[in-house]
């Protein structure tokens, strides 16, 4: 493979939006969170949901600072890198990041002042409200991006101008609301929800393997036991959903996923195969065969295989098929886990440091991986396009050299490891040293002045297992 | 009533660059000066006046370069990868200072420590020459052919966008300086005063300096200005005098408060800048209007099809009042001197 402005330029997107990705799923269901945490506080007046969210607030504050930072990356990417496609598509999806930015950003990074350093200057409903405003601008937020990604899979609502080549929108409606928005609209909020109740298990998890746990360990855990339980088969559901609007619109994609090669009326489900994309055949396929009635039971006639589309209109496969199975693998352990946590809870027994909870600690990660192998299959699967069908990558590209994106894709490559390391070192700081440690109460004075910050109340020392800097 | 989206577009996205540049360039000047701070405590002092606003702030940044893309996709997809290194280096560095606003509190070990007081300072400081390098580059051209740019990968890299680009910094250091005048006291004001009044003196000289160049820059700036060779034509240079003429006035105002008038209200050295950059821009927006690219693409040519300009009209006619009011309602809500005791303790 010859390394040049494109592969770069692909590449280099791939990385700056898998790194991105992870952030704003985390914050969104976090946000989430939060505002139930403050919710329920306002409400029962029990003290251990203020504490969660005194606690988790400090992780919120860290994880949504490099979602932004990440997040401006992108907004320049387009450009930069990627401006025919930009050119072409800017009077359909651009927009969809101008109401993104209006209706959502601004939400959010505003009120995220009023949540991180405003506690004592509103009173206690003001301060809810501002947490909810920046826990539905996380949600409107995704509302806009997934649209603007999802006409980019299944184009709807334009035409192109004979003149310059470029397309506009004849229907608004149609280009926000196009046929795959409102399945990956949804897979994708649940996947955030998820991703943070994993975090939220593997941190109570770890506090009890620990024995720092607490009341709050207690219901962080059942907290996020439950969620898994209940979303997981939701998500499921969704994702099954996505994938049949994607084999009406995106049949390659499918294809791809699924391993199939052969056109035929019944297909298999195949569980591992490597595929051989040079001689368009699996090598050690182990298959189910004849389930595809039960998995697409809408579909009347053949099921496409990739023989039926030209080469050079074929995603990759492999990438496809292996990301589809590591996302699947990784929801399917979330499942099993949010299950077993709920039967160890029915049976009085999720306080005890077990086998669970070793399992839970590394499966934090889980609905990370599963995010990330994710939109790698919405997005390897609707290669060759940027525009599904419409635009082709390679046609999408800026006038860069291959030693400037070189350049950039190395300094992104450093500016993030260095960015990330430190952000999971401090995250998980937090995160697993249990409760004790919280002031149990923002330090109260008469005259609150800016500056006095949540996400910030007493780190403690590295000196001594509990060191703790003396109250100032 | 058939309006002019682009030109209605051209001016919301200008609003919205300058609002960047008068808030988070507040902002990154903060962070320039957090390198010359006496100590530790100085320094979370001087942050924790931007901690609760800055991410606000930075959202015109977005809102700038989503709504070029969104409004003038042309000259969105022309300008990036003309300055595309610059761009790159504006981002690293804003990622710095973005994450160091949290990661230098949670840092214990003192290199860590020092790592992240260092990026914060490093990453304001590049951004701020970063974008005045952009500023630079756009101010003296872009080469295109047919839709796209088509020129060298340094062509950005000029004396004329280095003095920009120093100019950029200077003001945004001048901007925050008036800022921590309006939120410290004692100590911190008096050092922050003397720093403004040395950021002025450099401010008047570069903007003087930059806004000769840029009448030289192209024979059609000069000529917007009623300057030729040998004579002025008044009838286009005095209708355009009271720009310039604003920006030094209220240079000596800002002067007169920083210098002497130490009764001043704490917030009139801020306005007062603000209004020095205001002049300048307006300056710019004169000479360059109404390119879009200078000097090959204008706003009309480089406009999204008009449905989709009238769609974020509606959006932005909603929200940005919206958005408007509560920025102002957390600014209030923040309003007052930073207490010492209140700052970050780490």
């Amino acid at each position: 493979m010859e390394f040049d402005a494109l592969i770069l330029s692909r590449l280099q997107f791939a990385f700056v939006i898998a790194f991105h990705i992870m952030f704003p799923a985390f914050t969104i269901g976090l946000a989430a969170f939060l505002a139930v945490c403050e919710g329920l506080w306002l409400w029962t007046k029990r003290d251990v949901f203020k504490r969660l969210y005194l606690h988790w607030i400090k992780i919120f504050a860290l994880a949504f600072a490099m979602g932004v930072v990440s997040g401006v990356v992108m907004s320049y990417q387009f450009g930069t890198n990627w401006s025919v496609f930009s050119d072409k598509a800017g009077s359909v999806i651009g927009p969809l990041l101008g109401y993104e930015v209006l209706t959502a950003f601004f939400l959010e990074a505003t009120f995220l002042g009023v949540m991180l350093f405003g506690w004592k200057r509103v009173g206690n409903k003001l301060h809810f409200t501002a947490t909810c405003a920046v826990a539905i601008g996380t949600t409107i937020s995704a509302f806009w991006i997934l649209s603007a990604n999802s006409w980019m899979q299944t184009p709807a609502g334009f035409a192109t101008d004979p003149e310059t080549g470029n397309f506009y929108a004849t229907n608004f409606w149609d280009v926000v609301f196009n046929p795959s928005f409102p399945s990956r609209y949804v897979h994708m909020m649940l996947a955030a929800f998820i991703t943070t109740a994993a975090v939220i298990l593997a941190a109570g998890a770890w506090q009890v393997i620990r024995r720092h746990d607490s009341e709050p360990t207690k219901w962080q855990i059942r907290m996020a036991a439950g969620t898994l339980a209940v979303l997981m088969p939701l998500q499921i559901w969704a994702g099954h959903w996505s994938g049949e609007v994607a084999h009406e619109h995106q049949p390659a994609k499918i294809a791809a996923v699924e391993g199939w090669w052969e056109t035929r009326d019944v297909q298999p489900t195949i569980l591992f195969a490597l595929p051989d994309e040079e001689n368009e055949r699996n090598i050690a396929e182990i298959a189910i065969p004849g389930t595809s009635p039960y998995l697409f039971p809408g579909e009347k006639g053949d099921l496409k295989g990739l023989k039926a589309f030209a080469k050079e209109d074929r995603p990759p496969v492999a990438i496809v098929f292996w990301s589809f199975r590591f996302m699947v693998g990784a929801g399917l352990v979330m499942l099993a886990l949010g299950i077993w946590g709920c039967v160890l809870w029915w049976r009085k027994r999720i306080d005890k440091a077990g086998l669970f909870h070793w399992l839970a600690v590394p499966s934090g990660a889980l609905g990370f991986v599963a995010v990330i192998t994710g939109w790698i299959v919405a997005e390897v699967g609707r290669q060759p396009y940027t525009v599904y069908g419409y635009l082709r990558t390679e046609d999408s590209l800026a006038p860069v050299s291959t030693g400037q994106v070189a350049t950039s894709l190395l300094i992104f490559m450093i500016v993030y490891a260095i960015v990330f390391t430190a952000g999971s070192v401090y995250m998980a700081r937090i995160a697993t040293r249990g409760f004790e440690d919280d002031a149990p109460e923002p330090p109260e004075r008469e005259h609150r002045a800016p500056g006095w910050s949540l996400g910030a109340v007493d780190e403690p020392a590295e000196t001594g297992p509990r060191g703790r800097e003396p109250a100032e | 009533m058939d309006l002019d989206l682009p030109l209605i577009w051209s001016g919301l996205i200008a609003t919205a660059v300058m609002l960047y540049v008068l808030l988070d360039g507040m902002d990154l000047g903060v962070g320039i000066l957090t390198g010359l701070a006496k100590d530790n405590d100085e320094r979370n002092l001087m942050t924790a006046t931007i901690e609760p606003v800055w991410d606000g702030n930075e959202t015109w940044l977005i809102l700038g370069g989503g709504g070029l893309f969104a409004a003038f996709p042309l000259a969105y997809a022309i300008m990036m990868p003309a300055f595309y290194l610059p761009v790159l280096l504006m981002l690293a560095a804003l990622i710095f200072r973005g994450v160091a606003f949290e990661f230098r509190h949670k840092a214990v070990r003192r290199p860590t420590k020092l790592f992240w007081n260092g990026a914060f300072f490093g990453g304001s400081l590049t951004a701020a020459l970063a974008q005045g390098l952009i500023l630079g580059g756009f101010i003296q051209g872009v080469t295109v052919e047919g839709r796209s740019f088509a020129g060298g990968m340094f062509d950005w890299l000029t004396p004329f966008s280095l003095l920009v680009a120093v100019s950029v910094a200077i003001g945004y250091v001048l901007l925050g300086a008036c800022w921590l005048v309006l939120k410290t006291e004692g100590e911190v004001q008096r050092r922050a005063r003397r720093r403004a009044l040395l950021a002025l003196a450099g401010v008047a000289l570069c903007f003087a300096a930059v806004s000769l160049a840029t009448l030289s820059i192209d024979p059609r700036v000069t000529e917007r200005w009623g300057f030729s060779m040998s004579s002025i034509e008044p009838a286009k240079f005095l209708p355009l005098l009271p720009i310039p003429l604003a920006g030094l006035i209220l240079t000596v105002l800002t002067w007169r408060d920083l210098a002497w008038d130490v009764d001043a209200p704490d917030w009139r050295p801020y306005l007062f800048s603000a209004g020095i950059f205001l002049s300048g821009y307006l300056g710019l927006a004169v000479s360059l209007f109404p390119n879009i690219v200078p000097f090959e693409i204008d706003i009309w040519e480089a406009a999204a099809r008009d449905n989709a300009l009238v769609l974020m009209l509606v959006g932005a006619g909603i929200m940005l009042p919206i958005i408007l009011i509560y920025t102002g309602y957390v600014y209030s809500l923040f309003w007052g001197k930073v207490d010492p005791d209140e700052a970050y303790h780490d």
